[in-house]
C-alpha cells in the first residue's frame, strides 16, 4: 500500500528514444482529464506488470510543472539492473495502459532561496528539468551545472541550453572537464540553496564539500534512489502476519513482503523517503543496508531495516509486520 | 534560560564554532562572555576570520575581552538600530559560508535574526545564545506597535495605553512576543503587576 497517494490509469501516448541509453515515456490520463499538480522535483511509482511479476520503480517526473495534461519521465536503460528499465525500454508501447502513483516530491525546491544552484549528473538531470521550468515560469534565479559522459549521452544538454543560455554549464568526462567544487560552493550569495542529484559518489562528494565550507545542511539538498540490489536469496519471518518468506535473488525483500500479501507502507521504493522503515524483532547474521534514511547508529544498532533497498545474509531474521 | 512553553517561543542553544568562511558575531552586554567561552573550543586561526560586532549597553564592560581574542574586525555599536546599516550591508555583500553567530538579551538575538532571514539565512543555521535580562520585546496585537525591554506581567503598551497579557506566542517576521489586552472585558479591572522578566 503506498502511503497517502490514490493510484492514477493513464495510457502511454508517446515513447522516444532520446540517445542510445535513455528513452522518453508520456502518460496520459485514460479518463481524459488532467493529471494531479506536481511541484518541481516530484516522481511517480511505476508499476510494471511483466507476466506474473510486478515491479515498481520511482521516475522523477521532468515535464513542465505548468503544463498537466500529460508526465513524462525518461528511463536509463541499466542492463545489468533488476529488468525495469530493460522491459520500459523492450514492453512499453504507445496506447499500453498502465497504473502509476500520484506524484510525491521528496527533493522540492525551497522556495525562500535567493539562488537556487544545482548539481546535476547524468540521468540525475531528469527532477532538474521539471525544476528549472517551474523556476523559469515565476522569474527565479537559477544556475545548472550538468556532468555528463560525452556530448551524445548528455541528456536534454541541448534543450537546456536552448532554453536557458549561459544558466546551463556543461561538463563532459570524455573531454576532461570537471566542475570546480571549490570555486563554485564558494562564490555563492548568501541565501543560494544547493540541489545535487547524481550517482552516490558524486552527491557525497559535494555534500562533504559543501559542509566544510560552511554550508548549513538545511541549504543542500539531494536525490539518489537507490535502486534495490540483487544479491543471496535468503528466509524471513514476519511476525505481525505469522508468515515465512523467501526473497529471491532478483527480488526487494518489500516486494517479497508484498507477493506474500502483507501490505507495508511505502513512498519512493529508493531507500529515500522512510515510510517502509520495519522494526526488526530479532536477527542472526549481516545487514547490508543501502538506504540513505536510517542513520549509521540505527544501521549498526540492527533494529531496524528499510526493506524496499536493504538485504540480509545469515541464519534468521524476524520482522515486525 | 528560556523554558520552552509554545512552539513559537525561541529556545536559544550555546554557541559552538561552525565550519565555515567567515565568523559574524553579533553581541551585546553579556553575550560577550558567551563569545569568549566559546573561544575556548575554537579551533586555532578561528578569530582570523571573524567579524564581532558588540554592543556594550549601559554597563560598558566586555569590550576588552573581545579585543583580546584578536577577531579580523571588531566594530562597537551605540544601539542595535545605529549597527543595522552596517549590518544589512554585510549579509548583502556576503557569499555562502559565512555563519551567523548571536548572544545576549532575547532583543537583540530576534532582530538581528530578522534582517539574518531576510537577507535568506534560515533561523535553524543559526547559532545563539541567551545571556543578560530576560527583557522582551512585545508588539501590541491591538494597535501593533513595538514596546522595548518589557520586564513585567502584565505590561502597557507604550503606543496605545492597553494592559497587555505578554505571551510566549512569539514572531520570529517581527522579532516580538504577541501582548494581548488583559483586561477587554471591563477596563476598570487591573490585575497586580509582577517583575516577570527581569
Amino acid at each position: 500500500m503506498s502511503t497517502g497517494t490514490t493510484k492514477l490509469d493513464v495510457v502511454v501516448s508517446d515513447v522516444v528514444p532520446v540517445n542510445d541509453l535513455v528513452t522518453r515515456f508520456h502518460f496520459r490520463r485514460r479518463d481524459g482529464e488532467l493529471l494531479p499538480t506536481f511541484s518541481g522535483g516530484a516522481h511517480v511509482v511505476v508499476e510494471m506488470r511483466d507476466g506474473d511479476r510486478t515491479r515498481l520503480n520511482p521516475y522523477s517526473l521532468m515535464g513542465s510543472p505548468l503544463d498537466t495534461r500529460e508526465y513524462t519521465i525518461s528511463v536509463r536503460r541499466d542492463d545489468a539492473g533488476r529488468g525495469g528499465s530493460l522491459f520500459m525500454h523492450r514492453q512499453v508501447k504507445p496506447g499500453l495502459e498502465m497504473v502509476i502513483s500520484y506524484p510525491v516530491n521528496l527533493f522540492s525546491l525551497d522556495l525562500r532561496a535567493k539562488k537556487h544552484l544545482m548539481l546535476a549528473g547524468g540521468i540525475g538531470i531528469t527532477p532538474f528539468m521539471a525544476q528549472t521550468s517551474q523556476l523559469a515560469g515565476v522569474g527565479g534565479n537559477f544556475e545548472l551545472h550538468y556532468t555528463c559522459r560525452t556530448a551524445s549521452l548528455g541528456t536534454y544538454a541541448d534543450v537546456l541550453q536552448q532554453r536557458y543560455g549561459n544558466r546551463v554549464r556543461l561538463y563532459h568526462d570524455d573531454r576532461e572537464e570537471r566542475i570546480d567544487l571549490e570555486r563554485l560552493l564558494s562564490s555563492q550569495p548568501l541565501g543560494t540553496h544547493l540541489y545535487v542529484c547524481g550517482p552516490a559518489g558524486m552527491i557525497n562528494w559535494v555534500r562533504d564539500r559543501a559542509a566544510s565550507l560552511g554550508w548549513p545542511p538545511e541549504t543542500v539538498h539531494f536525490e539518489h534512489f537507490a535502486a534495490p540490489q540483487p544479491g543471496a536469496p535468503f528466509d524471513v519471518t514476519l511476525a505481525v502476519s505469522g508468515k515465512t518468506i523467501r526473497v529471491g535473488e532478483q527480488q526487494s525483500l518489500l516486494e517479497a513482503i508484498e507477493a506474500a500479501g502483507v501490505d507495508p507502507p511505502y513512498l519512493c521504493r529508493g531507500g529515500v523517503c522512510g515510510q517502509c522503515e520495519t522494526n526488526v524483532i530479532s536477527s542472526d547474521g549481516k545487514f547490508i543496508h543501502n538506504d540513505h534514511w536510517l542513520s549509521e547508529e540505527d544501521h549498526r544498532s540492527g533494529c531496524k531495516i528499510m526493506p524496499c533497498v536493504s538485504r540480509f545474509e545469515g541464519k534468521s531474521l524476524v520482522l515486525e509486520r | 534560560m528560556a523554558a520552552k512553553t509554545i512552539i513559537s517561543r525561541p529556545i536559544y542553544g550555546t554557541l559552538s564554532p561552525q565550519p565555515g568562511k567567515h565568523h559574524l558575531f553579533i553581541a551585546d552586554a553579556e553575550g560577550a562572555l558567551a563569545i569568549t567561552d566559546m573561544a575556548g573550543k575554537a579551533p586555532p586561526g578561528f578569530f582570523d576570520g571573524a567579524e564581532i560586532v558588540f554592543i556594550p549597553g549601559p554597563e560598558g564592560k566586555h569590550a576588552v575581552a573581545l579585543e583580546a581574542l584578536k577577531p579580523a574586525q571588531l566594530h562597537i555599536a551605540p544601539s542595535f538600530a545605529s549597527l543595522l546599516p552596517r549590518l544589512k550591508h554585510t549579509l548583502t555583500n556576503a557569499h555562502m559560508g559565512l555563519r551567523l553567530y548571536l548572544a545576549g538579551t532575547e532583543g537583540l538575538i530576534g532582530q538581528a535574526m530578522q534582517v539574518a532571514l531576510e537577507a535568506g539565512i534560515d533561523n535553524t543555521s543559526i547559532e545563539t545564545e541567551h545571556r543578560g535580562s530576560l527583557a522582551r520585546r512585545v508588539q501590541c496585537v491591538h494597535c501593533k506597535g513595538i514596546t522595548e525591554n518589557v520586564t513585567t506581567q502584565p505590561a502597557t503598551c507604550s503606543h496605545c495605553g492597553l494592559l497587555l497579557l505578554v505571551r510566549d506566542h512569539y514572531s520570529r517576521r517581527l522579532a516580538a512576543f504577541q501582548g494581548v489586552c488583559i483586561n477587554a472585558e471591563d477596563r476598570s479591572e487591573s490585575p497586580p503587576i509582577e517583575e516577570a522578566f527581569p
